[in-house]
């Protein structure tokens, strides 16, 4: 027969400051793992939905980024004329070739941050179809025109809709704020490829994408081109070249995540430890009674047990409740592929949620198993006699 | 001190206790330094930096290169005692994950303007006299256990194909901030490998000034030369350029404060349950010094010793093994932190930490023990 979780509860509720003192520690532990989680992912999503697996992009072969890219023109337009892309309603082929540079803007705050600055055609917005515009409208080819990503707008200095700001020694007037999603392309500037070549003196382009008609085409048109030594270029997914700008730093975050949680835990059962077998210790006598009224040793284990993973599961049921907010937050860092600047926002996943209940259930049972053995292996009449 | 024995006594009646209690707070303070380490070894680079020299870029961005024709016009500059140039190079080794930093540098000017890399002279010699040769930092070596006279071939990013280096020299650090991951090889060996359009440019210009009053004046100077040529110039000392990469890190120092301070509250809560559940099954005790004629103050004190030695305990242990643990482990996150080591002030104001945590668990138990009423208490045990 097994002892009613009721005595458990009650347990928990008689020694309240204790409880309490031990779950929000255990919550706080939950509270890091599932904040940790949450950065990486939301680090990592960003840059993943960059990219779709329609797309495939082509660059340099060696590079690693478009920024250290080098697209002539002549390969761009061989590029362009492969079957293998779709075409757009008018017939024309569904690729654009692009222009990206540094440059180095002021934040609100005045310091200064670099940021990816994009030459597009009038393809580009077509291939990525997660990018819309929020306010204002499209910049006019041929005009000194540009439109910002609305993650830039909110943390750049004059990025506004009617601003000017100075690029390659001109004032380019602000017309628009694209939405991408929270992508990469959130924090990117976009204006017309042909007028940015002259202007800021790059006769090269650093990209192709294109869409492919049938991603299964995509081997295809890969061997096709990384075999032509004439073009020396390297052609990726567009979704798996962005996902491997992400994977050092998103590798390093989950690493930091997972060191600082289970070295972390460690601590926090060194104290369910010490509230549990303090636990135990104040209920000699009771337990002694249970193992009288014919309660098996087993049975006490369990209990001990589960009133240690009850504790526990209050910890990391807190530890939920104050992560929920962080779910959202915009924060920014250095997307080290490209050296520009990247914000993205935290992702608390349900997923997540549940691996930082489990963990405090995990930090629950190793937490009360010595203490809950030690209450099983109770003489009786030992223990009715002890204070 | 004379109740030191006592407080011991005290501390080791429950031995199981004071060993988890001291080990959680040990585990907190691990974290604490190792995630300061993180912030620290961002900024070592910025420890490292010279006051007495000036990083001359392009004023837009790093993308964009300086051309080599500025040299002549920045030695003129007044107040400039020195000038060398290099090309930030973006290779890597074998793998894209085995980064670390490789620069093209003028050879002739190199170790005049960098004077805390430390060469031995025939190492520099035969640096100089080789066109493909290369010196590495000695922790750089240690990880792939390069040895002189190792052919090392970096696959470039920037610059296309292998590149094959010749180690010549191992540099070590004059202090322990300078970073030992950095290659330097020949700046003219990039320069005539490129095709011509891309020759006989400079990513980036360091100027030695003869004393860091100077550095706004010159900056100044410089940038307005070439205020209006087609590659304007943007002047700053070696410690503003290097935190303007750390800036761009964003929040990852408010985000690793956020961690560490959930961490140590989270230790603080249960070392204050700990203490309090010590202090509890201790009131019989505390009754009987009370009545032995142990003052109120004293046994406030009595008390809280104890949760502070536990907790000084803890942080000594803590801070210690983090220390001891990233000393010299050659640790570098993937190249994220090139100098990843514990500072002593980290150490310090981990102890400081431990302390407070051990005034802050001992305060309300040392209260509750002074205000004990002994009637009630020695009723309650009997």
């Amino acid at each position: 027969m097994s002892i009613p979780l009721a005595y458990n509860l009650r347990n928990l509720y008689a020694r309240k400051v204790s409880t309490l003192l031990t779950a929000l520690g255990i919550g706080l532990v939950s509270w890091v793992f599932i904040f940790t989680l949450a950065l990486a992912g939301g680090f990592q999503a960003a840059l993943q939905s960059t990219g779709s697996a329609r797309n495939a992009i082509v660059i340099r072969s060696g590079s690693t980024a478009e920024l250290t890219s080098i697209v002539p023109r002549e390969v761009a337009a061989q590029v362009e004329t492969q079957p293998e892309i779709a075409r757009a309603p008018d017939g024309a082929p569904l690729a654009t070739h692009e222009l990206v540079v540094l440059w180095n803007l002021e934040r609100k705050n005045g310091t200064t941050a670099n940021v990816v600055v994009r030459g597009v055609t009038a393809k580009s917005m077509a291939l990525r179809p997660g990018v819309r515009l929020l306010r204002g409208r499209m910049f006019r080819p041929g005009l000194e025109e540009v439109v910002v990503g609305k993650l830039l707008e909110e943390r750049m200095a004059h990025c506004s809709v009617g601003d000017r700001i100075k690029l390659a020694g001109r004032q380019w007037a602000i017309v628009g704020v694209m939405d991408a999603g929270g992508t990469a392309f959130d924090s990117e500037i976009w204006g017309d490829v042909e007028l940015f070549m002259p202007v800021f003196d790059r006769p090269v382009y650093q990209s192709v994408t294109l869409r492919l008609d049938e991603p299964s085409h995509f081997a295809a048109l890969q061997k096709r081109l990384e075999s032509d030594p004439r073009m020396s270029v390297a052609v990726k997914r567009e979704d798996l070249f962005y996902e491997a700008q992400s994977a050092t730093l998103a590798t390093l975050l989950r690493g930091l995540g997972f060191f600082v949680t289970l070295v972390m835990a460690l601590g926090a059962v060194f104290g369910a430890l010490n509230t549990m077998y303090a636990a135990v210790g104040s209920r000699t006598k009771e337990i002694g009674t249970l193992l009288a009224l014919g309660f098996s040793r087993g049975s006490i284990l369990l209990s001990f047990l589960v009133e240690s993973v009850l504790l526990a599961l209050v910890g990391g049921l807190i530890g939920c409740a104050m992560a929920l907010p962080v779910n959202g937050i915009t924060t920014s860092t250095m997307n080290f592929a490209s050296f520009s600047e990247i914000a993205f926002r935290f992702e608390v996943t349900p997923a997540m949620l549940l691996a930082g209940i489990v963990f405090a259930a995990v930090m629950g049972v190793v937490g009360g198993f010595f203490p809950s053995r030690k209450a099983a292996r109770r003489v009786i009449v030992e223990a009715l006699r002890e204070a | 001190m004379k109740y030191l024995r006592l407080v011991l006594a005290n501390l080791l009646r429950s031995k199981r206790r004071t060993f988890l209690t001291v080990f959680s707070i040990a585990v907190a303070l691990f974290l604490f330094c190792t995630l300061r380490t993180v912030i620290t070894s961002f900024e070592a680079a910025m420890r490292a930096s010279n006051a007495t020299r000036l990083v001359v870029r392009h004023a837009a961005s790093l993308v964009f290169p300086l051309p080599l024709a500025y040299r002549e016009r920045l030695a003129q500059v007044p107040g400039v005692t020195g000038i060398t140039y290099g090309n930030w190079f973006g290779g890597y080794y074998q793998d894209p994950k085995n980064q670390f930093a490789q620069f093209a540098m003028d050879v002739s000017t190199f170790d005049a303007l960098f004077p805390e890399c430390v060469v031995s002279e025939p190492e520099k010699e035969a640096f100089r006299a080789e066109r493909t040769a290369c010196i590495i930092g000695r922790s750089l070596a240690r990880k792939y256990g390069w040895k002189i006279g190792d052919e090392i071939p970096i696959i470039g990013t920037i610059f296309p194909g292998e590149w094959r280096f010749t180690v010549r020299g191992i540099y070590t650090g004059a202090t322990k901030d300078v970073d030992e991951n950095t290659l330097f090889f020949h700046w003219d060996y990039l320069d005539q490998s490129l095709p011509a359009g891309r020759r006989s440019l400079v990513g980036l210009y360091w100027l030695r000034i003869a004393s860091p009053d100077l550095a706004p004046a010159v900056s100044r100077r410089v940038d307005a030369i070439f205020e209006n040529s087609a590659q304007p110039t943007k002047t700053e000392t070696e410690k503003a350029f290097q935190a303007g990469f750390i800036s761009m890190l964003g929040n990852v120092r408010l985000l690793l404060t956020i961690i560490g301070s959930a961490i140590v509250f989270a230790i603080l809560l249960v070392t204050i349950n700990t203490m309090m559940m010590a202090a509890r099954e201790r009131t019989a005790e505390i009754a009987i010094l009370k009545s032995l004629g142990f003052g109120d103050g004293r046994i406030l004190f009595l008390v809280g010793a104890e949760a502070v030695l536990l907790s000084l305990a803890g942080g000594l242990l803590g801070s210690g093994l983090a220390a001891l643990v990233f000393h010299e482990s050659d640790f570098t996150g993937g190249g994220f932190f090139p100098n990843f080591r514990v500072l002593p002030e980290t150490v310090v104001l981990g102890l400081g930490l431990a302390l407070v945590m051990g005034i802050v668990s001992g305060i309300v138990p040392a209260i509750q023990a002074a205000r004990l009423r002994v009637a009630d208490a020695i009723r309650k045990v009997a």
